[in-house]
């Protein structure tokens, strides 16, 4: 439970991408083999950052998302660790199939570091709101899907993507979030972290849902009802032990992800639930359908993506679990 | 060692033979490809069959993967694997998948098979060669209905952006694609000027002339700040007579008998190839 600022509503928001900026200038010292990559949108993926510091490292590939994709993989061929860069759209979709044939299929070390996911992308709309580039992603072998929920884990995200030998798709926003994590927060690839213990009902998070769960999780306690809350950053290779602890722990399951409720968080949780040990579950997420223009803030509630549906789902989920015990 | 040209006689034979024992496969742009990967793995290219992952190599991208028996063909006689593997191309559990697998056969640079992304990925291996001072070249072999692909031109404007002129293509100018001859289906002329305007130093060769071939192979190695392409005319086929220019021989293998009266001429040495 350490590691969770305790004051996390009052640090200044920062976005995921502006954290990735950073972090990619610190890799660019410390390991001369990462070349990044962006298609055009340098300034806002943050990817400008190692531009300015590294010049002769970063390569403008102009809009051409796919043929970024095949360089990537070429250079990763020869041992280069390549982060390629776009809005979460354009990556995981215009180029999905050069992700699936030259990167995935032949499991070559590129990463593809996508920002603007979901719609929290705000007044640009539909076109440019990823909701399904995690079902895209998730569904290829080989490939590792990374979610972080704010400043710290991204940078701890990325300097892991890098350390590990294989594609990986890290996922991240638009919008200036919370900071919820202190500096020695430890991240691994294919684990959940618990950063809050009930024994009511579990809620399993991603992305900028970990912040709206925590606020759900404080709220239902003044109501008298005990949440755990997970972090389940690492969305592929998924934390399995810990989603079946939790579910056996509270018996009563809510996921929460900025994605289409088909194919992300929500789906991969109730794969394993469904397999392992069924509990009441309810996934808050995208409702299959897609965004539209607005304030990051107002679509968020349009969409049912905050700490209040957090908690109608946690009461919905409850309400089942009693029953369930009720015939028992 | 035989010649290039009994080599390119060999390797067709080699396809002939492995897609008859596969029962299924792409003859029509094997054969057609067989002088050009002949020149390129028996003249041209620094690669080390004892050491194929050796990182001064040259790399190849077949970018077509689907005409794989003429790669593997050209692995088996350099030496990256025994000759016999050719025979269980295709079978299950067996290491020469139907379409190039990096991680699987000895030798092969790149996975590929799905059009277009090959001289994407050649180019990024050679922007590696730049970034690094290394001086190994990158070969890629393009299929001219292939270069109905949009990716084609974005590696194309690319790779002259960077000024890759350690990347050379060649493009198997068969004039032939799946449903119909390339003009008929998606007309891609004038070909040379599209990829000069496109930044490359482009070249005209036929491509079953081994000295037309190997001749235009090094001025594109002396030719500097812009990758080059070789527009290599040949025929579909080349070297079979009942498969020359027959479009319904680029996805089907020969019978056994088939693949007989193949050999025999291919053997005869008659094609005037």
């Amino acid at each position: 439970m350490a590691e969770l600022l305790v004051d996390w509503k009052k640090e200044k928001k920062i976005a995921t991408r502006e954290a990735y900026g950073q972090a990619l200038v610190q890799l660019g010292k410390d390991n001369p083999d990462i070349v990044v990559l962006d298609a055009d949108l340098a300034k806002s993926t943050k990817t400008s950052d190692f531009a300015k510091a590294f010049p002769q490292r970063f390569f403008d590939m102009g809009i051409a998302e796919q043929n970024m994709i095949g360089f990537a993989a070429g250079l990763a061929t020869t041992g280069k660790i390549p982060f390629a860069s776009s809005f979460a759209i354009f990556a995981t979709g215009r180029a999905f199939e050069q992700i699936r044939n030259s990167v995935a299929y032949p499991r070559l070390n590129v990463k593809i570091a996508a920002t603007h996911a979901g719609i929290s992308v705000g007044e640009d709309g539909g076109s440019h709101q990823a909701i399904e580039d995690l079902a895209l992603m998730r569904s290829l072998p080989n490939m590792t899907v990374l979610v972080p929920a704010d400043a710290t884990e991204t940078k701890k995200a990325i300097q892991a993507a890098a350390a590990y030998q294989g594609p990986v798709y890290i996922r991240m926003g638009r919008l200036a979030v919370p900071v919820l994590f202190t500096d020695d927060y430890n991240f691994v690839i294919g684990k959940a972290n618990v950063i809050r213990e009930g024994q009511d009902a579990a809620i399993i998070a991603n992305g900028l849902m970990v912040a709206e769960a925590l606020q759900a999780a404080e709220e239902l306690s003044a109501q008298g009802i005990n949440t755990t809350v997970v972090n389940c950053a690492s969305l592929k290779p998924l934390d399995r032990d810990t989603i079946l602890k939790v579910a056996r722990q509270t018996g009563a399951v809510v996921t929460a992800e900025e994605h289409n409720i088909i194919g992300g968080l929500g789906s991969a949780v109730a794969e394993v639930l469904s397999e392992h040990y069924p509990v009441p579950l309810y996934r808050v997420g995208i409702k299959d359908t897609f965004g539209e223009s607005g304030s990051p803030e107002e679509l968020l509630q349009k969409y049912g993506l905050t700490s209040a549906h957090i908690i109608q789902a946690v009461k919905s989920v409850l309400a089942r679990k009693n029953e369930k015990s009720d015939i028992n | 060692m035989p010649n290039i040209q009994d080599m390119a006689r060999i390797i067709r034979q080699d396809i002939i033979t492995m897609l008859a024992a596969a029962k299924s496969g792409h003859p029509g742009g094997s054969l057609s490809a067989a002088d050009i990967i002949a020149v390129l793995y028996f003249s041209e290219m620094r690669v080390d069959p004892q050491n194929p992952n050796w990182p001064e190599r040259d790399r190849f991208v077949l970018s077509k993967g689907h005409a794989a028996p003429v790669l593997y063909a050209a692995l088996a006689e350099k030496g990256f694997f025994p000759k016999e593997e050719l025979l269980k191309l295709r079978k299950t559990g067996h290491f020469l998948q139907g379409h190039p697998d990096m991680n699987k056969v000895p030798g092969v640079d790149m996975s590929t098979g799905s059009l277009g992304h090959g001289i994407s990925v050649a180019a990024g291996m050679a922007l590696a060669a730049k970034i690094d001072n290394k001086d190994y070249r990158v070969y890629c072999l393009l299929g001219d209905g292939e270069a109905e692909e949009g990716i084609v031109w974005e590696a194309a404007m690319a790779a002259a952006h960077y000024k890759l002129d350690n990347l050379l293509v060649i493009l198997d100018h068969n004039g032939l694609q799946i449903d119909g001859p390339v003009k008929d289906v998606m007309n891609l002329e004038p070909l040379p000027d599209k990829w000069r305007a496109f930044g490359w130093n482009v070249l005209e060769v036929d491509g079953h002339n081994i000295e037309e071939l190997t001749a235009s192979l090094q001025v594109a190695k002396n030719f500097v700040g812009k990758p080059t392409i070789i527009i290599a005319k040949t025929v579909k086929g080349k070297g079979v007579s009942f498969m020359e220019n027959q479009v319904g021989w680029h996805g089907n293998a020969p019978s056994a008998e088939q693949a007989e009266a193949a050999l025999a001429e291919l053997k005869g040495g008659n094609s005037n190839g």
